[in-house]
């Protein structure tokens, strides 16, 4: 009997090691951001891009970040440049590492906002707000109400002002878990309200793919030509090589697979410098990429896109509704088709919610590490520190709500670039300044898989070719076009594209003056040990 | 749906299954791993304890 019951416990808690790891990858990212860059650059044709990215950037980066952390954590440090001087051997390096807490912070700044939306939306669901009967316009017009995009400020006043009610929560909310250290909390949220919304997905899929042809007048709006949709690597007007000539599919394809992963930020170098020396960062690494592959490509690719299509017909093809329109506007229309619709729709959209909080308190980790080493302050005023620049931020990013002119720059510069340079930087630092050789022995130390020796050629010279020459490809095509966007204002309106830009210079400003100052605490503690040892 | 639609779809819904599947196999096959594996959210931040 006792033999039985040892037995039951290992299996329910390698069953729950699963479900936290593969869990701890789900977020807004699967189900939202994902379906609209693939409907944005061709369906098919996207997925090329994307794979090779998971297979031939995203994975080994994340191994890459991983060892770093752990390896700077075992020398005592917990900040992205904290661990890039212990790495490299050189004070000047951690200046290098200054993405590393500025990418989560300034996502974070509208991510908040759209974690506001999903609880937005769960309400609306419970409260009767959501049932907008069949007309697939009224949702569009409901999001659009929602998030304030017909006009700035449109979030402060009328049916705009619920966002920032439910911003206010959800600030409070993440504050309230990250000031008081909850993590028993958070790894609850991933064990249990993870696995819940990956049923729910897969509920909710099983409902589209038997969605038919709803319509019987629109017999061309049919679930197989949505899936064409999705799949189909060709679109009209458009081949599947001129598709794959633009750089910038391949630029958004690596930033997908960044923002999804969480590779790139500097967070997952935070987290793990806080690992043992003997644990496993291999197979972590490897289950979490996995789990956040299937949510992204077999839940997010067959439900949304196919399903938008179906109540939208062809123009989500030709004229894409956007990142957020496609979530906020498609699946609705699929809940509403659903038997136990509403009730779906909010237990949708409250564990994407739930997803978002998990993943939103992790942004806050990598800068709360850097104050405390930087500045020598306590968790709870550099907590305070931070949820004061943060509410600045997404205040600017609710306030300019037009079009998501600000939301939308702030993800394209920090969320697409910015991570792509913090990852091109990170693999050379493990590949070229550590060295291959020791980069392998510090990520296979506890590994509990084989890591082949092809990894390391990856690493040392296919990542970084790969990443050098996809973004220069896209400086060259897109970048002036970018920087014209910038001074585009309309009549009467602000530059809110300048200004965005502007509060991602001064975040970046403030930030290098903090590591100034660790650096200096760190010099200083140095030469008092060198002074102290004979 | 093109035959190219239907081949890219099985191959990445196909692929990504499997890797998941096999990850999940490695976990509960590996003994000891529950020990050693780790996410960002099970990771306690010792910053906690010090105030």
């Amino acid at each position: 009997m006792a033999k039985i019951a040892e037995k039951k416990e290992a299996w329910a808690s390698r069953i729950g090691v699963i479900l936290a790891v593969t869990g701890s990858a789900v977020g807004l990212g699967n189900f939202l951001r994902f379906p609209g860059l693939a409907a944005e650059y061709g369906g098919g044709a996207f997925m090329i891009p994307y794979v090779v990215a998971f297979l031939l950037i995203g994975l080994p980066i994340a191994w890459v970040e991983w060892s770093l952390g752990r390896l700077g954590g075992t020398r005592g440090y917990n900040s992205a440049p904290g661990v890039f001087r212990a790495v490299c051997g050189d004070r000047r390096a951690s200046y290098l590492a200054i993405l590393g807490p500025l990418i989560p912070v300034m996502i974070y700044m509208y991510y908040v906002f759209v974690e506001a939306w999903c609880l937005g939306y769960a309400w609306n669901y419970l409260s009767g707000g959501l049932l907008l009967g069949n007309n697939p316009a009224e949702y569009e017009t409901f999001f659009h109400g929602f998030v304030g995009s017909q006009r700035n400020g449109a979030s402060f006043t009328g049916h705009g002002a619920q966002a920032l009610i439910f911003l206010a929560i959800c600030f409070a909310l993440n504050f309230f878990l990250i000031y008081r250290g909850l993590t028993k909390g958070i790894e609850w949220f991933c064990r249990w309200a993870m696995p819940a919304l990956i049923i729910c997905a897969l509920i909710v899929l099983v409902r589209v793919l038997t969605l038919g042809t709803p319509n019987p007048d629109l017999p061309e709006q049919n679930i197989i030509n949505g899936l064409g949709a999705m799949w189909n690597p060709t679109k009209p007007g458009q081949t599947l090589g001129q598709a794959l000539s633009n750089p910038e599919i391949w630029l958004a394809a690596a930033g997908q697979i960044f923002f999804s992963l969480s590779v790139g930020f500097g967070i997952i170098i935070t987290y793990s410098s806080y690992m043992k020396k003997d644990d496993d960062v291999a197979l972590s690494a490897l289950t979490s990429a996995a789990g956040n592959g299937f949510c992204e490509v077999v839940l997010g690719g067959l439900i949304t896109i196919p399903a938008a299509f179906v109540f939208l017909g062809i123009s989500i093809v030709e004229n894409p509704p956007g990142t957020f329109g496609m979530g906020f506007v498609s699946l609705p229309n699929v809940f509403n088709q659903m038997p136990a619709g509403p009730f779906f729709g909010f237990l949708f959209f409250f564990l994407l919610f739930l997803a978002a909080v998990t993943s939103s308190l992790s942004m806050l980790q990598p800068a709360i590490a850097l104050f405390e080493e930087g500045l020598g302050i306590g968790r709870k005023a550099s907590v305070a520190m931070l949820g004061f620049i943060t509410l600045i931020g997404a205040l600017f990013v609710v306030f300019f709500s037009k079009d998501l002119t600000a939301l939308d720059t702030i993800d394209f510069w920090v969320g697409n670039v910015c991570i792509y340079v913090m990852a091109t930087i990170q693999v050379i630092v493990f590949g070229w300044v550590l060295g291959i050789g020791r980069g392998l022995d510090a990520l296979g130390r506890g590994a509990e898989i084989r890591i082949p020796r092809l990894v390391g050629f990856i690493i040392k010279y296919v990542s970084p070719v790969y990443l050098i020459a996809i973004f220069i490809l896209w400086l060259l095509h897109k970048l002036p076009d970018r920087v014209m966007a910038l001074g585009n204002v309309e009549d009467g309106e602000p530059p809110v594209a300048a200004l965005s830009v502007g509060l991602i210079v001064i975040v970046l400003v403030f930030f290098t003056l903090i590591i100034n100052r660790a650096v200096s605490r760190w010099d200083r503690r140095d030469a008092a040990e060198t002074e102290v040892s004979p | 749906m093109t035959p190219a639609g239907w081949i890219i779809m099985t191959l990445c819904v196909a692929g990504m299954t499997g890797l998941l599947a096999w990850c999940i196999y490695k976990v509960v096959a590996t003994p000891g791993s529950t020990k050693h594996l780790h996410s960002q959210a099970d990771i306690e931040t010792p910053d906690v304890d010090d105030e």
